[in-house]
């Protein structure tokens, strides 16, 4: 069964004066017919199909289209153009510490991202101590949520991402963090996730991890497929265009 | 249905703790920061009431409820239209990231200057009790101006908080607009100066001022405005959230590309 399908996908983004421009600007502009846009295709005519349980990694240098393609996945961002089918619960992590509020407590913090990742309320409040405890925070429960250090904040950031229970999982190189100790432990969290039969599609510039994980491989360049197809070919064909494109 | 109804709840969530942090935010978590937002409105109504007393005082009885009955009003209309019109902006990292309708931190900022309005309604109607107003059971009817109040913001709001997405100088035209607006409203004067002349018929063309006109009739002469008069407010609040609406349907896919 085909979990995701996208086909024919296009992103347009607008580029130009518009995004300069003062309300009082435009107008006189539009008045005399001066406003010029320009359109980007962040993405073009891009086709996939990921079937359940499959893991799909995205490659491609920086500004390729990599996180479009998984916000528009995400239903973040419509497509321009094409048609994206999504069956079943997806849950995005795009960046763990989106919606974490500086001044806001710790705890504080775990529902209200809670919240935006979904969760419900009854379900925060079973799993709090577990999330509190894997994160090795407890001790900080109360504290403002900008006085705990980075490492600190991308554990509980992460720890409480990690009871998502997606059809779909959507990942923007959120793999593991923190120190080596909490590191290994992150990893064997998320081998759990990738085991209990979810559809993953994750982008990483780390080449190793998406040789070992993935079952496929969608090379992207320039908002265009320059590559779908087997994971070790496509990351040999990628690495070689890398090395030429830097030589 | 079933993810339909799921889908409500978990908003529902979201939400309430959207506003919970909102509120926190604005009032600094403390039971100060909430007094001083009631202090700054009561001083200004005290200094406003000790000027203007002299020029309309005379004219008119219980001259403070009819200047703080404007003022309430009026004061909840512009913080909670300026707050909610940078809702999509502030959240950007929050929108960009996460699958929400956006709406939902609109209604948010609003209902964290909706909390602080009420507030300020119960010392209202202390005043009014202090003015030895009787109170009958057609007070009850002071929350039909207050609903036509709320949903003329939320569509306000979402017109400006689409406008500010695109343009940033919106603000400072608000700002402008506001002002322009709160001479237009008749807090601290009597539409009466005006009789005869065009600017009366104009007054009425504003809906904020409709709807604190509803509220003094109620408070200060105890009368519930005719049938019709119903109906002019709840078109103005709906004409608004609908042109609010149409906005934000049209637009909203494009807040991701310029946010």
């Amino acid at each position: 069964m085909n979990m995701i399908e996208v086909d024919h996908v296009s992103v347009t983004y607008i580029l130009g004066d518009i995004k300069e421009l003062s309300l009082k600007e435009f107008f006189i502009r539009k008045l005399h017919g001066e406003v010029i846009t320009k359109e980007f295709k962040a993405l073009d005519d891009i086709t996939f199909h990921v079937k359940k349980g499959e893991l799909l990694g995205i490659i491609g240098s920086n500004g390729s289209g990599k996180s479009t393609i998984l916000k528009v996945l995400s239903n973040i961002m419509p497509a321009s153009a094409g048609t994206v089918k999504v069956n079943g619960v997806v849950a995005p992590l795009l960046e763990l510490t989106a919606g974490f509020d500086d001044e806001m407590t710790v705890k504080e913090n775990v529902y209200l991202r809670g919240a935006l990742l979904g969760y419900t309320k009854k379900f925060i409040e079973d799993k709090y101590d577990e999330i509190i405890d894997f994160a090795e925070i407890r001790d900080f429960e109360d504290v403002a949520f900008r006085k705990l250090s980075s490492g600190m904040k991308s554990k509980i950031a992460f720890s409480l991402a990690s009871f998502v229970k997606p059809d779909i999982l959507i990942l923007d190189e959120v793999l593991s963090v923190g120190d080596i100790s909490f590191k290994a432990k992150s990893e064997q969290r998320m081998k759990e996730l990738f085991d209990s039969g979810v559809t993953t599609i994750l982008v990483s510039h780390a080449i190793e991890q998406i040789r070992e994980m993935c079952t496929k491989v969608l090379w992207l360049e320039k908002g265009h497929m320059r590559g779908y197809g087997e994971t070790q070919q496509m990351c040999d064909e990628y690495e070689a265009y890398m090395r030429g494109e830097h030589a | 249905m079933n993810i339909f109804i799921n889908k409500i709840k978990q908003y529902q969530f979201m939400f309430s703790e959207l506003v919970k942090r909102d509120f926190n935010k604005r009032y600094k978590r403390s039971v100060l920061g909430i007094l001083w937002s009631m202090i700054a409105p009561l001083f200004q109504l005290l200094v406003m009431s000790f000027v203007f007393d002299r020029v309309f005082g005379d004219t008119m009885e219980h001259y403070t409820i009819y200047m703080f009955a404007g003022q309430l009003m009026f004061n909840y209309f512009r913080e909670a239209t300026d707050n909610g019109m940078q809702s999509i902006t502030s959240n950007s990292g929050i929108i960009t990231k996460v699958n929400a309708p956006k709406y939902l931190f609109l209604i948010s900022k609003i209902m964290a200057a909706s909390i602080n309005f009420l507030l300020t309604l119960v010392i209202f109607f202390i005043f009014v009790i202090a003015y030895r107003i009787t109170i009958t059971w057609k007070f009850i009817f002071v929350i039909f101006p207050i609903i036509c109040l709320f949903v003329l913001i939320v569509g306000t709001g979402l017109i400006l908080s689409a406008l500010f997405v695109f343009f940033k100088d919106i603000q400072y035209l608000y700002d402008i607009f506001t002002l322009a607006l709160m001479y237009f409203t008749a807090i601290f004067y009597d539409v009466k100066i005006f009789e005869g002349s065009i600017v009366a018929k104009l007054i009425y063309l504003n809906p904020v001022f409709v709807y604190i006109d509803y509220l003094r009739e109620i408070v200060l002469h105890n009368t519930i405005p005719a049938f019709s008069y119903h109906l002019y407010c709840i078109f103005y609040a709906l004409f608004i959230l609908r042109i609010g609406m149409w906005m934000y349907k049209k637009y909203n896919y494009m807040f991701l590309y310029y946010i």
